[in-house]
């Protein structure tokens, strides 16, 4: 900042020499050249693919008269409606599935750890074909639930694709089964790193079983733990998969996501504007989730 | 578990009634623990195999059998793989021609977000270039930013390019959300290089790019498999950037060869499920062979919350 001030007190040339020298900072010319240069790759890709698409789709989804049209569209609101149920289940029941599961994994023994390697198993293949395998399994007429169903009890299965809400439920489900094993696994990481020490130290004072869950673990994950929330809502709200194979939005597209209803709009009904607007009216969620979320990120690289 | 009670226990010796009956009761806690994790572990593998059950179930299901109630087929055979592998079926005529498309995919972008992350991060968090936190606070956003919600804005884009129906455009797509976490985790890891190695080579008169070449590259080997490893799973399973930019027989990769048919009534199911395993193997194996170095660098990125 000092060189600010003499910028202001020499003439032209010295400003524009103290400009040079505060762009490249503690490095001599020509390494700054080549830091400098080190940079062109990834300016470019933030540029040319992240920059030019976030602007070309603000500027589609700016003129007004989109929003009445969609607003006043019946799917959209029934979509508005699945997305709030989706995210506050589909992120509750899976961060806290994933913290109770954490703690199960923290068990000794060959056969725990034997446990989790199959337990990792959904996030390790592809989400394509296990979402069509759960397409079909789910088949009201021929698919294996139905079928078991009818083999144990004697009765035909609901067909869990046909209505609204099992369908909506079966996307959910789908969901859970993919990514639970990446949270637990992060939360698995978290409870590893508190120190045993802390727990040898809450044993002699009593804290034991649910107890020591209660004083000792929760609050050493808690601030791990909200995080966490930020981003799988941000991720969740951006989850095209698990609708898309499971229900493809069916039945009658009641059971869109916004993401999967801007795809539909814009090249099913082809009207992209109208596309940009369904995923733009998440913007006023998303844009304070990753505010905060930039901000606590932020600041756990500075404190290591 | 087991040792802290007993230490416990031993501290309060002297009173010897007493704790025979907390070891009664410590015993018993034990048994209902024990017999409650077995409960769980029987739930969790139910849950976990089942949609992986039913997709080996129906591959193994001969052509006249898909649509039947059998939890089990009553004569499985592999014929539906021999088929997917040797395309003897409309639906997969193209099939290695698919393949090939997704594994070029998926190579190039590893190597590109491998070079990009890798250069951005040696000028940000070894050669300090001043202002480099804008760079990588750009990429947090990047990562952030849910890449379905760009997808229609990208289509459009690669139409006015002219790059429709060409890999390279889901290449750049896919470097662009794999290189913010590439970027995250190479500046994580590279703290733990000591800065005095690039010093000492630079008095000894190596160029930048020799100290990033010979010194950088080399140090960051586990997280440039950790990373490496990553980009291309995600390229490997993306499904939403392939499917809308590339439709033709020539650009078309296995994934979106494979859902192409899922709302028809007269799929193959047998023979798509048969090629969703054959799809699914490669990447299964590469998560298996890497999976303690990629879960240490996810843990690195996870637990930094």
């Amino acid at each position: 900042m000092a060189s600010v001030s003499v910028a202001e007190l020499g003439g032209p040339e010295a400003r524009r020499q103290s400009v040079w020298r505060y762009w490249r900072g503690g490095l001599r010319g020509s390494e700054f050249v080549w830091a400098a240069a080190f940079l062109v790759p990834y300016i470019c890709v933030f540029l040319a693919f992240v920059v030019y698409p976030v602007g070309y789709g603000l500027w589609m989804g700016s003129s007004l008269h989109l929003y009445p049209e969609l607003f006043a569209d019946p799917i959209y609101q029934q979509t508005l409606v699945n997305t709030l149920i989706f995210l506050a289940l589909g992120v509750n029941l899976k961060l806290f599935f994933a913290l109770m599961l954490s703690g199960f994994f923290m068990r000794k023994g060959w056969w725990v750890k034997g446990l989790l390697m199959l337990y990792v198993l959904p996030w390790a293949v592809p989400a394509l074909p296990s979402f069509i395998s759960i397409h079909w399994m789910l088949n009201g007429e021929w698919g294996l639930i139905n079928n078991a169903i009818y083999h144990i009890f004697g009765v035909d299965g609901p067909s869990w694709l046909n209505q609204r809400w099992s369908a909506l439920g079966s996307a959910i489900y789908s969901h859970l089964w993919k990514w639970l094993p990446f949270w637990t696994v992060i939360l698995l990481a978290g409870r590893m790193s508190i120190s045993q020490e802390v727990y040898d130290a809450a044993e002699v004072d009593g804290a034991t079983g649910f107890k020591r869950f209660l004083y000792i673990t929760f609050p050493l994950l808690a601030n791990l733990y909200l995080v966490l929330t930020l981003l799988a809502t941000v991720f969740l709200l951006g989850d095209f998969n698990s609708i898309f194979f499971v229900t493809g939005g069916g039945p009658a597209n009641s059971t869109h996501l916004l993401a999967t209803l801007g795809i539909r709009n814009a090249f099913d009904m082809g009207n992209p504007p109208l596309g940009v607007a369904a995923v733009m009216s998440a913007l006023p969620l998303l844009i304070p989730l990753v505010i905060i979320l930039m901000r606590r990120l932020k600041a756990a690289e500075v404190h290591v | 578990m087991t040792t802290l009670t007993a230490d416990t226990t031993s501290r309060s010796a002297p009173a010897t009634r007493p704790m025979e009956g907390m070891r009664r009761v410590a015993r018993r806690r034990r048994y209902l623990m024990n017999a409650g994790a077995a409960v769980i572990s029987v739930i969790l593998v139910v849950w976990t195999l089942i949609p992986l059950y039913n997709m080996l179930m129906v591959s193994l299901k001969p052509d006249n059998d898909i649509f039947s109630d059998h939890l089990w087929p009553p004569s499985p055979s592999v014929r539906s793989f021999w088929v997917v592998l040797t395309q003897d079926h409309w639906y997969l005529e193209h099939f290695w021609h698919q393949l090939r498309n997704s594994i070029f995919i998926a190579g190039m972008v590893t190597l590109f977000v491998l070079a990009i992350g890798t250069l951005t991060t040696f000028s940000v968090g070894r050669m300090r270039i001043k202002n480099g936190w804008l760079i990588t606070n750009a990429a947090l956003l990047t990562y952030l930013i849910p890449a379905s919600f760009l997808a229609i804005p990208f289509y459009l884009i690669m139409q006015h390019y002219g790059l429709h129906n060409n890999p390279w455009s889901v290449i750049a797509a896919e470097v662009t959300f794999a290189t913010p976490y590439a970027i995250f985790i190479f500046m994580e890891y590279g703290r733990s290089i000591p800065l005095e190695l690039d010093e000492s080579a630079r008095i000894d008169g190596a160029s930048p790019f020799q100290i990033y070449y010979k010194i950088y590259l080399p140090l960051m080997a586990p997280a440039l498999v950790a990373v490496g490893t990553y980009a291309m799973l995600v390229a490997w399973n993306q499904y939403l950037y392939q499917f809308l930019l590339l439709s033709n027989k020539e650009s078309m990769t296995v994934p979106v060869a494979l859902a192409q048919f899922i709302n028809s009534d007269i799929a193959p199911w047998n023979y798509m499920m048969a090629t969703a395993i054959i799809y699914a193997l490669p990447p299964i194996a590469i998560y298996y062979a890497f999976r303690r170095r990629m879960s240490s660098g996810l843990t690195m990125g996870g637990v930094k919350g």
